[in-house]
């Protein structure tokens, strides 16, 4: 009974989704407060009853119940607990069950949280949000139900797929939907300021917390997919330019630009046309990313399944969204008045220029999936665009943007000043070059550029510690004095320099790992070594050991310094898994410092010798603690105040709030 | 009856959830506006300029660009708005109606029309852990298959072990053991024709349903010693429906049918598969989304009977079964049968390295 009532919370909520896009277009349309009143209770009940289909069909994953033909398929009761709770969306149906999940969480919490929002701002983002829910809960009930029933239960589901039981799907998936769903709601935002045709800078600001919100689950979740495929897939890899990873970063370069712009529209009223743009086009590439993903146009670990069903309704919807979307702006976005005026160099020109290279880096990516893929299906020609592409395009672009990035919180807004700028920067600019200098000095090997690019990262981390020195005044003043005005710092400003120190520090570990790595692949017999880097790894051979619902053929690898000092054990494996009969590689990860040794076995056992792949990674953990200091940095940026300006307060603490600012 | 009851409480929840801000009447406009930003924003400009984040020439403009900003809020403010709204009148109480009368369309008839049309009112939640506690007393099938293996383990030779544990690994979907322990029986209890078109159906199992020519060896060594091996003959017509050869393939199952002793229980089962042959001609036809788990369910609960019917009502089914296969072992015959689109996809659930 229990996946019959999820079932039918689905269609109610389809039910609610309808009423919840019509009414309120219709009360603002006609001014009828008891019209534009119905939509947050419609939000919210459409992700109650999301929220009972999801939990309905958590119940069957988690007690195994193979009656329901998405479980039998996807789950199996050898299964740990962690595995069976997030199997859920380990599979094409669950996952969008989960997208739609997110998507109505998020209109719950505009329909919660969104007191400050003008009353038809709300009410028509959140009709928007309505249809967008509807199209996916009318996708789901039509082509992905994952409340398909069987009558005779099999005693036993088929398994996950290996690959995917690891703890990483527990926070992949649902970070990455977190993050590309949440740019539904600045779309959703963005059609409903285009619907009533006042777009200003207070729409900057309402929108502000969600594109923050999306944009750091969006990193944490690139950042963790990343890592995952670092250690899950065996050849220690972190980033492939793979069309379904590209397929994230594109929303993600997107939506930075888009957190930039809506800075200078909040600050300044402007480029409002253009950050209305940014935020139906950020959507509309996590539409495109979902399709690509999940119509089996691209073959890979994240198209679960491949039905030309699917992949025409999604491209429906998404023809549907983005060309409705791009001929409203069409016809509204010449009725927007010009609005602040700058110089050419300021803090809007510096940002204007961080959108013009993230969304020229952001085309490449996109010329760079699709192309291939428009090719093959016009030309029938199958051609590969991998990293050489990338890194011809990619890079060069992104070149220029991270030496522009420390000048820009320096500079004034309306009117800076470079050279001052430049000066103030003098600090970051020499520790850069001493950077390059011992690279050159330390490192041999690896390319020539690789010193440049560790002295990039150290000017991008430095510029963002200038930045905060020169607003604290912390070399001027006394220490005393300069803690007060950090203190007094506005979150936000707190909030760039961390994202843009992490932005450095991943871009120190990319550069370490890639250019200074060493790999070793070797057949290795039992008692033999190999060398990598400083490090001495002796195989003592192979044993078994069967984990819960799988079997383990563990090498038993002993690491020490080449002086011969013992450090540990690595332990990798094969893990077979008996129910689906696939085999996986384990790798095992010895952190040394900030470095990382790799080790994984190889695909199959010759006689005696074992062939294992062995990398020494420097600093590659840089590249993700990076990551997590970006999210931080949003966090910070998103908890200053002034993002809830307008939300109603006990007058009590207003008066304490404007004690403190005054 | 329950179920039933519930699912009307639902709706009525539903229903009361909208309909309920419609009852409430006119109130007073809550939500922000955009004048509380801009007050903000000139209290800001001081912040920046006491920071030294903007100059003082600059400060002055951006000051003047927000009061009129503010100003023209101020004006776009409707007039009234954050009081009570005015008495209702006339066309708000039009417009109250229809959204009611419209939402008591919506809700009561579309989902449950949707429900009648795909839900499965009937179907018990059948959880693993509701039937390990099932008084029937049975134990845990996983349980059972461990002590089996580990005495298979041990006494590998034991072709009544063997012989036991094949049609399980077939109820669990094992197909690939199922293939070997049926071909280890054949080994070591000898060949019967029974034993031989076991083997073919558990080989077509583990191809997602499609017929192999390996399975088809061992289906016409089944017939070649007894001619009237139903199983093997089944599924022989299976291979000629796959292979686009419908004629035969119901010239197959039609003698089945005529030589069928009285009683036998795959009689309706070859019936069923003779009309879907003779209502669409290819065997893969698209069923309906209920229809899927249905025939899903029959290809599961019999993977005895029908594994084809699997493949071609169920893409999802497949390509995992597909996956089953290590990834090297060439692919016998695949090319035979209409549905080939299945098993070439399964490929591309293997993730492998491009680099490799």
């Amino acid at each position: 009974m229990i996946p019959e009532l999820g079932h039918y919370a689905l269609m109610l909520a389809l039910g609610l989704a309808v009423i919840q896009g019509l009414m309120p277009v219709v009360g603002t349309s006609s001014n009828d407060d008891v019209l534009i009143g119905m939509a947050a209770p419609a939000a919210l009940a459409q992700f109650g009853f999301v929220a009972v289909a999801f939990v309905a069909l958590a119940v069957s994953y988690v007690t195994s119940d193979f009656s329901v033909l998405n479980v039998y398929e996807n789950s199996n009761s050898t299964m740990p607990f962690i595995y069976r709770l997030t199997a859920i969306w380990g599979n094409h149906e669950g996952s969008m069950l989960l997208w739609v999940s997110i998507l109505t969480f998020f209109g719950a919490l505009v329909a919660v949280f969104g007191v400050n929002l003008p009353a038809k701002l709300k009410a028509n983002a959140l009709a928007v949000q309505g249809w967008i829910a509807a199209a996916f809960e009318l996708f789901i009930l039509a082509t992905s139900n994952p409340f398909l029933r069987i009558v005779n239960a099999p005693f036993e589901g088929r398994d996950l797929n290996p690959i995917l039981q690891d703890p990483g799907l527990a926070f992949h998936p649902p970070l990455l939907y977190l993050g590309y769903v949440g740019f539904s709601i600045v779309f959703s935002f963005a059609i409903a300021a285009l619907i009533e045709g006042r777009i200003d800078a207070a729409w900057a600001r309402f929108v502000r917390p969600w594109v923050l919100v999306a944009w750091m689950c969006l990193t944490l979740g690139i950042a963790g997919g990343s890592y995952w495929a670092y250690y899950e897939l065996g050849w220690g890899g972190f980033w492939f330019w793979d069309p379904v990873e590209n397929a994230s970063l594109m929303p993600w370069l997107a939506g930075t630009a888009l957190l930039h712009s809506a800075v200078v529209m909040e600050k300044r009223s402007a480029l409002k046309i253009w950050t209305i743009l940014l935020a139906i086009l950020v959507f509309s590439l996590s539409l495109i990313g979902t399709f690509l993903v999940r119509s089996g146009v691209l073959t890979s670990v994240h198209a679960f399944a491949t039905d030309p069903r699917r992949g025409i309704f999604i491209l429906t919807i998404l023809v549907l969204f983005i060309g409705g979307a791009l001929s409203l702006y069409a016809w509204r976005a010449p009725l927007l008045k010009q609005g602040g005026l700058f110089a050419p160099i300021s803090r809007e020109g510096a940002l204007v220029l961080n959108n013009l290279f993230l969304t020229s880096a952001c085309v490449t990516v996109f010329v760079g999936t699709l192309y291939p893929l428009a090719l093959e299906a016009l030309a029938g020609q199958k051609i590969s665009v991998g990293p050489p592409f990338f890194n011809l395009t990619f890079v060069p672009l992104f070149i220029p943007l991270l030496l522009a990035m420390p000048f820009g919180p320096l500079l004034g807004w309306k009117r800076g000043d470079l050279v001052g700028a430049a000066q103030r920067l003098m600090a970051a600019e020499m520790l850069a070059a001493v950077a390059v200098a011992a690279a050159f000095a330390l490192e041999h090997g690896g390319p020539v550029v690789a010193p440049f690019g560790v002295g990039l990262a150290i000017f991008v981390m430095a510029g963002a510690l200038v930045d905060i020195a020169e607003r604290t005044m912390i070399l001027r003043l006394p220490l005393r004095a300069a803690l007060r005005r950090a203190a007094g710092l506005p979150r936000s400003a707190w909030g760039t320099a961390f994202a843009h120190f992490g932005i450095g520090v991943t871009l120190f570990g990319i550069v370490a790992a890639t250019a200074w790595g060493s790999e070793r692949i070797v057949a290795i017999k039992p008692g033999n070594s190999v060398n990598i880097f400083h490090y001495q790894l002796t195989f003592d051979g192979m044993f078994d050991r069967s984990g819960p619902n799988y079997r383990d053929a563990v090498g038993h690898f002993t690491v020490r310094r080449s002086g011969g000092s013992l450090i540990g054990v690595m332990q990798p494996s094969r893990r077979t898994f008996p129910a689906s009969n696939m085999a996986v590689t384990e790798a095992a990860l010895m952190r040394r410092g900030i470095s990382q040794i790799y080790l994984s076995l190889g695909d199959s056992n010759l006689s005696g010798a074992v062939p294992v792949r062995l990398y020494f990674k420097p600093d590659v953990i840089m590249i993700w603690w990076g990551a997590a200091l970006m999210f931080f940095g949003g966090a910070l940026s998103l908890s200053d105040r002034r993002l809830r300006v307008g939300a109603p307060k006990p007058a009590k603490r207003i008066r304490a709030a404007l004690r403190a600012a005054g | 009856m329950i179920l039933w009851f519930i699912l009307a409480s639902m709706t009525a929840a539903a229903i009361f959830a909208v309909l309920w801000p419609l009852g409430r009447g006119p109130r007073a406009r809550r939500g922000g506006s955009d004048l509380l930003v801009y007050k903000d924003q000139l209290r800001e400009i001081d912040r920046d300029r006491a920071a030294g984040l903007i100059g003082d020439a600059e400060a002055e403009a951006a000051r003047l660009e927000i009061s009129r900003r503010l100003l023209a809020a101020a004006e776009a403010q409707p007039k009234g708005a954050g009081k009570a709204a005015v008495a209702a009148s006339p066309q708000s109480l039009r417009r109250k109606r229809l959204a009611a009368i419209l939402v008591l369309v919506i809700l009561p008839l579309g989902p449950p029309s949707l429900y009648l049309a795909l839900g499965s009112p009937d179907v018990p939640d059948q959880s693993a852990f509701a039937r390990v506690n099932a008084p029937s007393g049975r134990e845990p099938v996983a349980a059972l298959v461990g002590q089996v293996e580990a005495l298979l383990g041990r006494n590998p030779n034991d072709g009544r072990g063997w012989e036991l544990i094949a049609p399980v690994y077939m109820r669990l979907g094992r197909f690939g053991d199922a293939v070997e322990a049926r071909r280890k029986a054949l080994e070591l209890n000898g060949e019967t024709a029974v034993r031989h078109a076991d083997l073919g159906e558990a080989l077509a199992a583990a191809a997602d349903g499609i017929v192999t020519v390996e399975a088809k060896a061992q289906f016409e060594r089944a017939v070649a010693i007894d001619a009237h091996e139903p199983k093997a003959r089944y599924f022989l017509g299976l291979a000629a429906s796959q292979d686009g050869n419908s004629k035969k393939a119901a010239a197959i199952w039609r003698s089945l049918l005529d030589g069928a002793p009285p009683g036998a229980p795959w009689v309706g089962f070859v019936r069923k598969a003779l009309a879907r042959l003779s209502a669409s001609s290819p065997i893969a036809t698209t069923p309906t989304a209920g229809e899927s788990a249905k025939a899903g369910a029959d290809g599961l609960a019999a993977a005895t009977a029908k594994p084809g019917a699997a493949t071609a009502t169920n893409p999802r089914v497949s390509a995992s079964t597909a996956s089953a296969h290590p990834p090297d072992t060439p692919r016998t015959s695949v090319s035979t049968t209409p549905s080939t689109g299945s098993t070439s996809k399964a490929g591309a659930i293997i993730p492998r390295n491009p680099q490799q």
